[in-house]
Formats: C-alpha cells, structure tokens, sequence
C-alpha cells in the first residue's frame, strides 16, 4: 500500500531497495526522523551510517562508499543536501560521475515552520549546473516508489528531490516508469502547463479550472529535470497558443529555465512561468497558506495562462 | 624494525620519485614542487614496502588506498604510478598540458587514481567512506590519506576525524605532511595550529609522531599504525617543504612555481648526489 505522504514512501522505497541489494547504505546527518531515513536504519543498522551534523564530510564520505563499489544514499534537508555541500557533491561525486544518490528532503516550501534558512527554491537550479547530475522530483508517491526501483541501476550521480507533505495520488499506478520519462497527464488543445513535483497536482486543478472555462489544456509531469528529454517537452508544446511552466522552486534556474531552453531553437507560443520569485522563503503555520504567499496555487496557475492567451 | 637495506632500497626509491617530479614539471612550467617534494619518502614507503598494491591488478577490491587529500602535489603520486608502471612512462612530459594525460590534480581517469581530490578538505572524508564500505565487505584493505598541514585549517577535516573516531576506523591511517608551509607563506603565520597532535588525540585518534624523511621511521610508523587496533591512526609527519631541493627547502615561494634552467639543473643534480651518498 502506497503511503500518501511523500517522505514515507521514500522511506519504505530505500527499505525495499536494501533488501533488493546489499550495496545499498544511507548516511544521515541527524534529521532520520524528517527524512525517514530512520526506516531503513531500523532494518539495515549496519548499512545505515549517522554522520552527525557535518553534511560536507558525509557527502564525501558517500563519494568513498561509491568508488569502494556501494550504492550510498545521502539524507539531509533540500537546502543543506544541495547547498552546505556544493563543492563536496560537485568535486567528490559529479566529477567522477560516482553512483550516489542524494535526497534532499523537506524541498521547497514544504517545511514551512522553520522558515527561510530551512526552505529550499534554489536547489533544483543548483543540481541541474552540474555535469553528471541527475535531476528528479516525482509528482506523487506512486511516482517516487517507481523512481526509487530506477535508482538501483542508474549510472552517475542523482539529485532526488522530495517533499515533506500528503500529495494527491495523481500518476498511473500501471505505467511503466523509466528516468527521463515525461508524461502527459492530461490532454488539452489550447493551453500546455508543464509542472514537477507538488505543482503537478495543483496544475491538473487549474486545468478542470480553465475547462470550465472552455479553455482545453494539456498537463505534463516532467518529473525527470536532468536529463531533460528536449524531444517530448518540444512535442508538448506544440499547437498550443499558451505555455506555462509551475515549480515549487525560484524562477532562476529550475523548470521554466529548463524548459525555455529546450525550446529555443524552436517556434512555441509564449511561455509564463509560476515558481518562487527571486526571494527566499519565510515562516508560516502552514503549507497551503505559504503556497499562497508565492502565488503557487492553482488559482495562479489558470490566471498565467488566461493572462498569456489574452495576449495574443 | 626495516632493515638497513630495505630503508635504503626506499631511500633510493624517493630519489627517483623527486627525480620524476622535476622531469614532469620542466623548465619554465609551474607545478606544485615543495610539497611534492615533502612527500617522496612517505610515497615511497608506502607504494614500495607497505601499501598491499600489485601494479599489475591495481584495481583489485582488496587493494590497500593512497589517497592525495592534499591533491594540488600530485607530482608526486604520478612519478610513484610511472616507477610501478601503472603511468606509462612516456605521460611524463604531459603533465597539465591539453595533449596529455596527467591532470593537475587527482582524477579517475588516470590509472591508479582512487579519488577527485584537490578542493581541499574532502579527501579524509572519501577515506572514510572507503573504509566504512570495504570492513562492511570484510575486504583487508587499509586506506591511507595524505593531507597537508595547511590543508587541515578546512573544518571538512575534523568532521571526517570525528567519523572515522566513532565508526573506530582502525583500517583508515591518516598522514600529515607538516611542511610548515602553504601557498602564501608559513602555515604558522596563517592558521597557526599547536598542540597538534593533542587535538588529533582529542578527536579519539591515536597518534604518531615521525620524521618524514627518515625513511626507517616512517616504515616503522606504518606498521605501528597498521597494527593498531580500535582506533584510526594519524601520523604526524615532520617534513621539509621543497626537500632534497636546496633553494626550494623551508620557502612556500616554491609552493608552486616554474624552474629556469640553471635551477632545473641544481635541482637534478641535487637528488642524484643525495642518491649516490645513500650508495
């Protein structure tokens, strides 16, 4: 049974994994029980490594297990993961393109109490400049459980970027799922939202929105950041007149950049991008109303387009 | 103990090793001279005598670890490879050149490299990791780390020294070439750290202390770190920077910098006279 909630079914994938493959080992930085790294601690403790609160030496350290043939997963928050170990991730993992999988967890907005320090809306941006990086957020749990499966045999480094929080069900449980896979969830003629992670699901409700409206529109998960597949995003974009990009993320560098640039060198109706503007983050005492703060709502998303179609 | 003529068989070894690390650097090129050159007996010890290492079968699992932390002197560790065999001798003219094969720092796609080090700080850590991972395998394997007595003002350092201290990471030596020199001058006139060998013991490791060219001591060190068990072992390794090289001994202006000819020359027939007298 699938969890709801994003960071349990990461959870429970990473103890599938280890007992799928005895590679696999997850370093902690003392945030287990946000991360729920702890799951797999508490069936594989002599594969699961605490490294205390020096995320720099624990990156490094996976970048160790990997060149000593392990498959190490390396836990901390979005910010932390991708930020306090930059250089760390950059030289001791991407550059010898080593298989290790870093989860940044609590991404986003989504740890929306601890504020602006805890936030992350520049990791994706971060990850993606890295030559060998992967990038991926999956849209939901069922998303991320088939992820996790990829993720035993991919080759080079991987940036996993999850959630803290309940996301609707929203992916085909059947489909096959492969790294790089982007998928239409929804058709639609006039308008094309291309959404990650949290952002599909509030993207497939402005769509009904806009339905209502009489304004068709496509919705397309593009769950795998890097490697970007520029085929399908150039494919999805056509024959539309609108196209709007939705993250969880700031507007420098995440999906709309990725998907501007997969576009350009080819004829496309004019694209808006819905994320973070260039700002940090800030406290709040929930989720939903700090989405709001930033304009992340489905209301906002079916305003971006309606306002890109009047333009024409 | 090593017997006389292993420590002068090693001796002879690191004459060659700095031989090789002026070859590389040329004349006219800057290239990372002083503490390469601090390096050649611990290099030597290691690569010759201790370090479980077939040149030919260099990337067996059980394999014992060198890793450069201190990346920026890895002259050195290629001029060991070429002697082993494990470099063709002939990428010795192609050190940082864009026809050649051997980078300015660490990297995996040159034989016998076991890491990407050279951003200071990170190569304890990777130790570490390797050496979780390889007792987690039951592999023999001992991992050795080099790092520079500069290099250990990176905090990266002491996260790792906690690590390896609370996993009793007995399969992990670490080794400080204390040259007392870094980029811009002396290590004590920059972050000055006393006491250290006190606050390696702090952080849970057991500690030695040694002459960095007297070869001898630095075999013997070896196998008193290898031995001993429930703790990592780091070996505080008294060096020259620039030695065997008198205009470049004691100075961080060698650090990293080019030879005319004349000092090329010196410099050369410098270690082969330190060579002969080791006869």
């Amino acid at each position: 049974m699938t969890a709801v909630n994003l960071r349990s079914a990461y959870g429970e994938s990473l103890v599938r994994l280890g007992r799928k493959d005895w590679r696999v080992m997850a370093l902690e930085a003392d945030l287990g029980k946000s991360t729920q790294s702890v799951m797999f601690q508490a069936e594989f403790p002599d594969r699961y490594f605490q490294m205390g609160i020096a995320e720099q030496d624990m990156t490094s350290t996976a970048a160790g297990m990997a060149l000593a043939g392990m498959l190490p997963f390396v836990h901390s928050f979005a910010i932390f993961a991708t930020g306090r170990a930059y250089d760390q991730l950059r030289n001791s993992i991407c550059v010898p393109n080593l298989n290790v999988r870093i989860c940044g967890s609590s991404a986003g907005l989504s740890d929306f109490g601890d504020g602006k320090t805890h936030q992350s809306v520049e990791d994706m941006a971060l990850m993606r400049a890295i030559p060998h990086m992967s990038v991926i957020c999956p849209a939901d749990s069922i998303e991320c459980e088939k992820m996790m499966e990829c993720l035993l045999d991919w080759e080079g480094p991987v940036y996993i970027r999850i959630n803290r929080n309940d996301l609707p069900f929203i992916t085909p449980q059947d489909e096959p799922y492969h790294i790089g896979k982007v998928t239409q969830l929804r058709e639609g003629k006039h308008v094309a939202i291309f959404a990650i992670g949290i952002m599909v699901s509030i993207a497939l409700e402005a769509a009904k929105a806009l339905e209502t409206e009489g304004i068709s529109t496509r919705v397309i998960n593009v769950s795998t950041l890097k490697p970007l597949d520029r085929d399908a995003i150039v494919r999805y974009a056509e024959g539309v007149d609108a196209i709007v990009t939705a993250e969880e993320h700031s507007l420098v560098g995440g999906l709309g950049s990725a998907v501007v640039e997969a576009l350009r060198s080819v004829r496309h109706a004019p694209v808006e991008f819905v994320g973070v503007q260039d700002t940090f983050g800030i406290s709040a005492e929930g989720y939903d109303g700090l989405m709001a703060r930033y304009g992340l709502t489905s209301a906002a998303v079916a305003e971006t387009a309606k306002a890109l179609l009047k333009r024409k | 103990m090593a017997t006389p003529e292993e420590i002068r068989r090693i001796g002879k070894i690191a004459c060659d090793l700095r031989t090789d690390v002026i070859k590389m650097i040329g004349v006219g090129k800057v290239g990372h001279i002083g503490g390469s050159c601090s390096l050649a007996e611990i290099a030597a010890a290691l690569y010759f005598s201790k370090m479980r290492f077939d040149p030919k079968n260099y990337t067996d699992r059980d394999r014992d670890r060198f890793l450069l932390s201190k990346g920026h002197t890895v002259p050195i560790q290629y001029a060991a490879l070429i002697e082993l065999g494990v470099i063709p001798r002939e990428d010795i003219t192609g050190l940082k050149t864009l026809k050649g094969k051997l980078q300015g720092h660490p990297d995996m796609k040159t034989p016998g490299m076991e890491a990407v080090t050279g951003s200071l700080g990170q190569g304890l850590s990777i130790g570490v990791g390797m050496a979780l991972a390889l007792r987690y395998a039951k592999s023999p394997s001992h991992v050795y780390v080099v790092m520079g007595d500069g290099e250990i003002a990176e905090g990266q350092i002491w996260e790792a020294a906690m690590a390896a201290s609370r996993y009793k990471l007995d399969s992990l030596t670490g080794i400080v070439d204390r040259n007392h020199f870094q980029a811009t001058g002396a290590t004590k006139d920059i972050f000055d750290i006393p006491n250290l060998e006190d606050k390696w013991r702090s952080f849970g490791w057991n500690v030695i202390s040694v002459d960095g060219h007297n070869v001898g001591a630095v075999l013997d060190a070896l196998d008193t770190a290898k031995a001993f068990k429930g703790q990592p072992t780091v070996l505080i390794a008294e060096t020259v920077k620039g030695k065997g090289i008198s205009f470049a001994e004691n100075t961080s202006a060698f650090h990293n910098a080019s030879l005319t000819q004349a000092q090329y020359e010196q410099a050369l027939a410098e270690i082969a006279e330190a060579k002969r007298n080791l006869q």
